[in-house]
């Protein structure tokens, strides 16, 4: 494989684990409450945003981390609290609307605290790439990969073990029976945006060493999380990162051997080419109606 | 609810709205309420009536006011048959994207129709030879055999005059056999088709139509403006348009209307806030989802209703 190739794949695989990050966010969430959080995308951005804000108040990189990912998801919380329980059973429209509104409420606040300039991250651990078989890897794409497969691993567990975790798989399943079996779908609806946004932040603080953050990094972000989680399946969490990697890694051939200048529109074309063709995705499950 | 006397209200506001206008600005303002409300009335044919969603109807808004641009500006084609193709045009694009991306439903039918208006806007961004690129092409006049349209006054009774027609042309469309089979499959798909109502041929009908409104309205922006950017075909735009349908109420060509004109002129009173102007404008958005989310006309029908 020649080196520009597996240099190609490596980048590709690096944003395609925060892509996956992403996506699973806007799984958990849609799993729990059949809703799509646009404003997923702006949790990315707090991530990164906090972590720099408290960096540069001399905090210590790890603390000021682990804070923006408690911001992130007090946010979430927020969101799902005041804006998207007070409106259950409104139509798709409506709660689209009503999370495009609160992510461009977030971009504004971000806009307002902060300001618009372009930040940078020191990257955790040095600048100085790793050759891999001609191929120059970031040591910032380690942690990405590194983190974002601990991350897939803790979920599963949390999931397949913890009593929330099986509340909020059962409230995915079906809420009628979870309710019945005692499960509070208001707690899940709380749970699962504070958890989507934890990882939507998390997300950001690792891409921002190597893409930089700024105020308004989350709408695309946002928009190519959910592509992924629409090619891997929406509502499934091996989809999600499936379709993140695979995303990444597309997107990467396409900006290196196809367009650069198109790079961002490849994401969207894959994702009509998905929803015309095979809407459920690549690990969707086929759903079906009632009449 | 046929009410004929509708028409002929927003006629009168059209007419005596003048009165009230002081100076060249106002007239701006109403002129873009006007081009919006011509979108919303047709965007609210397609997510009201039809029941169906589109996240990238600016995408169809930017092609036309780029088709017609180009064509003048570029290629010296006279304004009207400029208007004409790129109208033709973009309804024929809704055509050929629409019969494969109508079957998707709810959530998929909105990232489809979203990726589609994003798409067109990075192509409207990137092919920057024939665009001009990121900082927009400048746009010819709209005029015909030697005579040109100038001036706010003239564009406003233009502009006006065609929102009537549109408004016109969606009741017409609502109250007919058609406009009942949209509504039927906005209730039940299955139950329309069942009765054998073509659900596909009726929601592409109304997506080609709705994309030729906003490509008309788009064209006519380019024209008034002199100057086209691609940020008219951005994703936040077609949020815009959503959300002026949603608000002014989903079903009610007039809410549309209300809609497009409460939310055009909202940011101008809020420059006045200027930082906080997106946080303001996202709290609107949610706080009027919550509390109203059949749109503001709707609900205040059903307020004077229930006081009767």
């Amino acid at each position: 494989m020649s080196a520009q190739l597996l240099q190609t794949l490596l980048g590709g695989l690096t944003i395609g684990a925060i892509y996956a990050l992403v996506a699973l966010g806007f799984s958990i969430i849609y799993n729990a409450s059949r809703v799509i959080n646009f404003a997923q995308g702006e949790f990315v951005m707090l991530g990164g945003m906090a972590t720099v804000w408290l960096a540069a108040a001399s905090w210590p990189l790890p603390l000021a981390g682990l804070a923006a990912v408690l911001l992130a998801a007090g946010a979430g919380l927020a969101l799902a609290r005041f804006a998207v329980a007070p409106a259950r059973g409104a139509s798709v429209v409506t709660l689209i609307i009503i999370t495009i509104g609160a992510s461009i409420l977030l971009r504004g606040l971000a806009a307002l605290v902060w300001d618009k300039k372009i930040h940078p991250l020191p990257p955790f651990s040095g600048e100085a790439p790793i050759l891999v078989g001609g191929a120059a890897l970031l040591p910032q794409s380690l942690w990405v990969l590194g983190v974002t497969l601990l991350v897939v691993l803790l979920l599963s567990g949390f999931f397949a073990r913890t009593l929330t975790g099986k509340a909020l798989l059962a409230t995915s399943h079906n809420r009628l029976a979870a309710q019945l079996a005692g499960i509070s779908v208001q707690r899940v609806l709380l749970a699962s945006f504070a958890l989507s946004a934890a990882l939507g932040a998390l997300a950001g603080i690792l891409v921002a060493p190597i893409t930089f953050t700024s105020w308004d990094v989350g709408v695309m972000l946002g928009l190519k999380g959910f592509a992924a989680a629409i090619l891997g399946g929406l509502g499934s969490g091996p989809g999600a990162v499936l379709g993140g990697l695979a995303l990444g890694m597309i997107e990467a051939l396409g900006a290196g051997y196809v367009s650069s200048a198109y790079k961002d529109a490849i994401a969207f074309v894959i994702i009509l080419a998905v929803l015309v063709f095979m809407p459920g995705g690549l690990l969707g499950k086929r759903s079906t109606d009632r009449v | 609810m046929p009410r004929p006397g509708g028409l002929a209200a927003l006629a009168l506001v059209v007419v005596l709205l003048p009165l009230a206008l002081p100076n060249n600005y106002t007239y701006e303002v109403a002129i873009l309420v006007g081009l919006n409300a011509i979108v919303c009335v047709g965007l609210n044919l397609l997510i009201g009536y039809a029941g169906q969603i589109s996240l990238g109807h600016a995408g169809f808004f930017g092609l036309g006011a780029y088709g017609s641009a180009i064509l003048t500006a570029r290629y010296g084609w006279p304004p009207l048959g400029a208007l004409a193709a790129s109208l033709g045009a973009v309804g024929l694009l809704a055509w050929v994207v629409g019969r494969p991306i109508l079957r998707l439903q709810g959530h998929y039918l909105a990232m489809a129709t979203l990726g589609l208006g994003i798409i067109v806007s990075i192509v409207l961004v990137t092919e920057d030879r024939l665009t001009g690129g990121p900082d927009g092409m400048s746009v010819p006049p709209l005029g015909a055999f030697g005579w040109t349209l100038a001036g706010e006054k003239a564009w406003y009774w233009t502009v006006g005059a065609l929102l009537l027609a549109a408004v016109w042309l969606a009741r017409n469309l609502i109250d007919s056999p058609r406009g009942r089979a949209l509504r039927a499959l906005h209730g039940s798909e299955v139950a329309a088709e069942v009765i054998g109502i073509d659900s596909a041929r009726h929601k592409l009908g109304v997506f080609v139509l709705s994309a030729m409104f906003a490509a008309a309205a788009g064209a006519l922006t380019a024209h008034y403006a002199g100057f086209i950017t691609p940020s008219k075909a951005a994703f936040l735009h077609s949020i815009e348009l959503v959300t002026m349908v949603v608000f002014g109420g989903m079903a009610s060509t007039f809410g549309a209307v209300v809609g497009a004109a409460v939310l055009t002129t909202l940011p101008q009173f809020l420059t006045v806030l200027k930082d906080y102007e997106m946080m303001v404008f996202g709290a609107v958005m949610i706080l009027t989802m919550v509390f109203m989310p059949r749109g503001l006309v709707p609900t205040l029908e059903q307020a004077l209703a229930a006081q009767r």
